[in-house]
């Protein structure tokens, strides 16, 4: 079947039931999208399809039915998209290994709702699980990533 | 690793290839051996912690890398002396090597905990570190990464950066006295510069300077200041890779399941229906257990469900209950394994007494990157790529399982995604070696899946305390506290191959060594037998017994009609934690009152060390309880970076909020009943509160804080709840008694 990611077509043979996750991390070597549960409880592994958030861990790959970007697509070192620009300057990061989820998590709740309330963060975020204990700097991350957004920065 | 050849480092020693080392301890040429053969001229073999080779200047930082900013640290002690940029070098983890021990692990675990600084204290740390030395105990853990580097690595980057200054006078005629350094250059008394890089070959020819003089507080320009962590960039875009992003040419993909009741081991196991399955390659014993290689991580988790396996029976009681009972019976003379503290006599103190029993639960690490192991084994030399938080007793372990000498182990560190003491454990490592040996040549990425991970717990032990303590004259006047659980330092010891002789300090501590003087005032210690092998958590024995010794400390305060800060300052004998109690007093703005409905709570613990203050403000809902604000005190000597330290001390609080308030780890069948995040939920955004930090800094001696800010925090929400609802809850996790929002 044939799979856009991140703006490439790829042709992968693979059973339809095979999690989008591990198709991108096994067979495509795209890395971003994190393990951290596979039963869609800690969000580590949300990317886009068609733009919107998805646990790629619980998602068939013959059930994606537009295309994929991954953390990968959403900006590189060199060009940081917005959030990723916030997460960096707010030092967000500890084992950083949810973060690639949340920031994708993020970048979904501000493509939808440019001016999140604290009830609206609350509620795009909280399927993103971070054992390190990093909520306080998600939060101010995401508000200052909104603010960039909204002026067009 | 990128720009250092792997070979170039020597196996169970430190050294390169084709530049200069530098370090302080145990400094030496080894012209014998034999990987220096065919090294450029000049090449020199010296323990390193700088590395400068003719492109680049690299710094060695050895402790591990699970979230807490332990590289950024590291990186950050030598450069302050070394005069470089820390965007402008490479970092690089190191060989494993007895050359990277942690002097300031042991010198704690050997030496009283309680902050002192007296003769005898100082006596037992220096054994304690000589001890580490001699047995090259390289680990990362009990909060010692910064104690330990802080003048270790401060000297290492002033040997580095004088030899260089020695290298240039020979090169240049000017005196050494008449050069300074720069951004990586040694500058000439005319402003030419010459980079580092290009004094390497005549360094290495030098021996180094060792007699230096460490840099003054007022000259420091990176310790104190915010600094940008080099691994942010990375960690925002998904390019940072962790052990379970590891990608090899050839490689294969595997994962293994092993007796859910742990040390129970496997009979036998049925895989014909998962051999037949697409992508399998094979399915094989690993210890305790079976492994399943495939062409891609989900085929082999789906081929592993359908083995069947012949698990042996649990090797301790099958249920919680049964556990619980065996805690309950210990409390007995013949199971007292310490008792460190025993003033005055609380049985015969006059006044009215009070007595509450107190447990806290079993509790799994599950860090969100689950253990991970890559391994290739090519002509009798075995290769491994993990994250480790003991990475010699990982190739000990990784030799043992494959039948190799530890010389044909070769272990790449790499970063782990969170481990909060997980990571100690080499059960993951061994199982990636047998299945090194089965892939025949090709690398093997070995993943565990979630349940695999909470199955496979190794916990924080269950613990039960029975406390008593009697009030006079609005005073605590005695306070006694008995703690039974299991032994951590037997458990976690054995698997290491480290005998573990007399008491084990872990079943007191953040109990038995706290700056009180209560007039009668003991703490005992039961070791329970050992059941569940259990292992560190993050704050280790502190994270229950602090519970257990602040709630007594409240409820006795609450009893006595004294106020929970008044009290505890009239009590403090350690004037540092008294600082600290003072300083979370303001914080919090603590003595104002509250509207109907809320409640606001104390605990303090020292631990580590660290003196650590907490305050939590509650609000009484309809629906439950809400967390609305955490204000946190604590002094650790100086803080290194100011940012790092804030998350940690952040994410600290979380990590003792959310497991005080939903984790628990139950048993039934020998079995872990949680398996997954589902069932082992933890605190999330919403309910993540407003954290306030304030670090006091002195001149005392520096410490670690990555484990110090979990204890106070679940004592002091539950205090804090029963200020706001007259409800004292005992026994963790607090959901099991309240709802919270």
């Amino acid at each position: 079947m044939q799979l856009i990611v991140n703006g490439t077509p790829h042709e992968v043979d693979v059973e339809d039931d095979m999690p989008l996750l591990w198709v991108l991390r096994d067979v495509l070597g795209i890395h971003g999208p994190k393990y951290g549960c596979g039963i869609a409880q800690c969000g580590a592994c949300t990317v886009h399809v068609a733009g919107v958030a998805v646990r790629s861990c619980s998602l068939p790959v013959g059930a994606v039915d537009g295309p994929v970007t991954t953390i990968e697509g959403l900006g590189t070192p060199a060009a940081l998209h917005a959030v990723q620009a916030a997460w960096v300057a707010h030092q967000v990061a500890q084992c950083g290994y949810c973060q690639s989820g949340q920031i994708m998590q993020a970048a979904s709740l501000l493509a939808e709702t440019p001016d999140p309330t604290d009830a609206d963060i609350d509620a795009a975020m909280e399927g993103n699980l971070c054992r390190c204990g990093t909520y306080p700097r998600i939060r101010a991350a995401v508000k200052t990533a909104a603010a960039t957004l909204r002026t067009g920065g | 690793m990128a720009g250092i050849a792997r070979r170039a480092f020597l196996i169970g020693s430190a050294a390169l290839a084709g530049g200069v080392a530098f370090g302080v301890w145990q400094v030496r040429r080894d012209p014998a051996n034999p990987l220096m053969d065919g090294l450029p001229a000049g090449a020199a073999a010296l323990t390193p912690y700088v590395l400068i080779t003719s492109d680049a200047v690299t710094l060695i930082t050895p402790r591990a890398e699970v979230g807490q900013g332990a590289v950024h640290l590291q990186a950050l002690l030598i450069a302050e002396e070394l005069d470089v940029d820390l965007d402008a070098v490479r970092l690089n983890p190191g060989p494993p090597s007895a050359a990277y021990f942690n002097g300031a692990l042991l010198a704690e675990a050997l030496g009283p905990t309680v902050k002192g600084d007296g003769l005898m204290v100082n006596a037992m740390r220096s054994t304690g570190a000589t001890v580490a030395k001699l047995m090259g105990l390289q680990v990362t853990g009990g909060s010692s990464t910064v104690k330990d580097a802080w003048e270790k690595l401060r000297h290492a980057g002033a040997v580095a950066r004088e030899t260089l200054k020695l290298a240039a006078a020979q090169e240049t005629g000017e005196a050494v006295a008449n050069l300074t350094t720069d951004k990586g250059a040694v500058v000439l008394p005319d402003g030419r510069r010459i980079a580092y890089t290009a004094l390497a070959a005549r360094a290495a020819t030098l021996d180094p300077v060792t007699d230096v003089v460490l840099r003054n507080p007022d000259q420091w320009r990176l310790i104190g200041k915010p600094m940008a962590r080099p691994d942010m960039v990375a960690k925002s875009t998904g390019a940072f890779a962790y052990g379970i992003d590891m990608a090899l040419p050839e490689m294969i993909f595997a994962t293994v399941r092993t007796n859910p009741a742990l040390g129970g081991g496997i009979r036998g196991f049925d895989a014909t229906a998962a051999r037949a399955m697409r992508g399998v390659i094979d399915v094989v014993p690993v210890p305790g257990g079976f492994g399943v290689l495939a062409d891609n991580t989900w085929r082999a988790f789906q081929a592993a469900d359908s083995v069947v396996a012949d698990w042996g029976p649990a090797p301790y009681p099958e249920t919680t209950a049964a556990m619980a009972e065996v805690l309950a019976a210990s409390f007995i003379p013949d199971r007292q394994d310490s008792r460190p503290r025993d003033a005055g006599d609380p049985d015969t103190a006059q006044g009215t007494a009070i007595t509450a029993d107190y447990s806290v639960p079993y509790l799994a690490h599950a860090p969100l990157e689950p253990m991970t192991a890559t391994a290739q084994l090519v002509d009798g030399r075995l290769t491994l790529w993990t994250a480790t938080q003991v990475p010699r007793f990982a190739v000990t372990a990784a030799a043992n399982a494959a039948g190799l000498s530890e010389d044909a182990v070769t272990l790449h560190a790499l970063p782990a995604g969170g481990s909060f003491g997980r990571r100690l454990e080499n059960d993951y490592v061994e199982q990636a070696a047998a299945l090194a040996r089965a892939a025949q040549d090709r690398p093997v990425k070995m993943t565990w899946s979630r349940e695999e991970d909470m199955a496979q717990s190794y916990p924080r032990p269950m613990a039960l305390a029975r406390g008593r303590a009697v009030v006079a004259d609005g005073q605590v006047q005695a306070l006694a506290l008995d703690i039974a659980g299991t032994s951590v330092v037997a458990s976690q010891g054995a698997r290491w191959g480290l005998p573990a002789g007399g008491a084990d300090a872990t079943l007191a501590e953040g109990a038995g060594d706290q700056p009180f003087a209560i007039p009668h005032y003991r703490v005992t210690a039961y070791r329970a037998p050992d059941m569940v092998p259990v292992s560190s958590w993050r704050s280790v024995g502190a994270s229950g017994n602090g519970f257990f010794h602040e709630s007594l400390l409240d409820e006795a305060i609450h009893a006595a009609g004294a106020d929970p800060l008044a009290e505890r300052l009239r009590l403090v004998s350690d004037p540092v934690s008294r600082r600290v109690l003072e300083a979370v007093g303001q914080m919090s703005g603590w003595g104002s009152a509250l509207p109907a409905g809320r409640g606001r709570g104390l605990a303090f613990v020292m631990s580590f060390g660290v003196p650590v203050a907490e305050v939590v403000d509650v609000t009484v809902t309809a629906q439950g309880v809400r967390i609305d604000r955490v204000c946190i005190a604590l002094e650790v000597g100086r803080i290194v970076d100011p940012v790092t330290f804030e998350n940690q001390m952040q994410g600290g609080v979380i990590w003792g909020l959310g497991h005080a308030m939903y984790g628990e780890i139950t048993y039934a069948g020998g079995r872990v009943e949680q398996t997954n995040f589902d069932s082992y939920p933890s605190l999330r955004l919403p309910q993540a509160p407003e954290i306030l930090v304030q670090g006091l800094e002195s001149d005392g001696p520096i410490r670690g804080a990555g484990e110090p800010p979990v204890p106070p925090a679940a004592p002091a929400l539950a205090n804090a709840i029963f200020a706001a609802t007259g409800q004292r809850i005992r026994s963790l996790p607090l959901a099991r008694a309240i709802s919270f929002v």
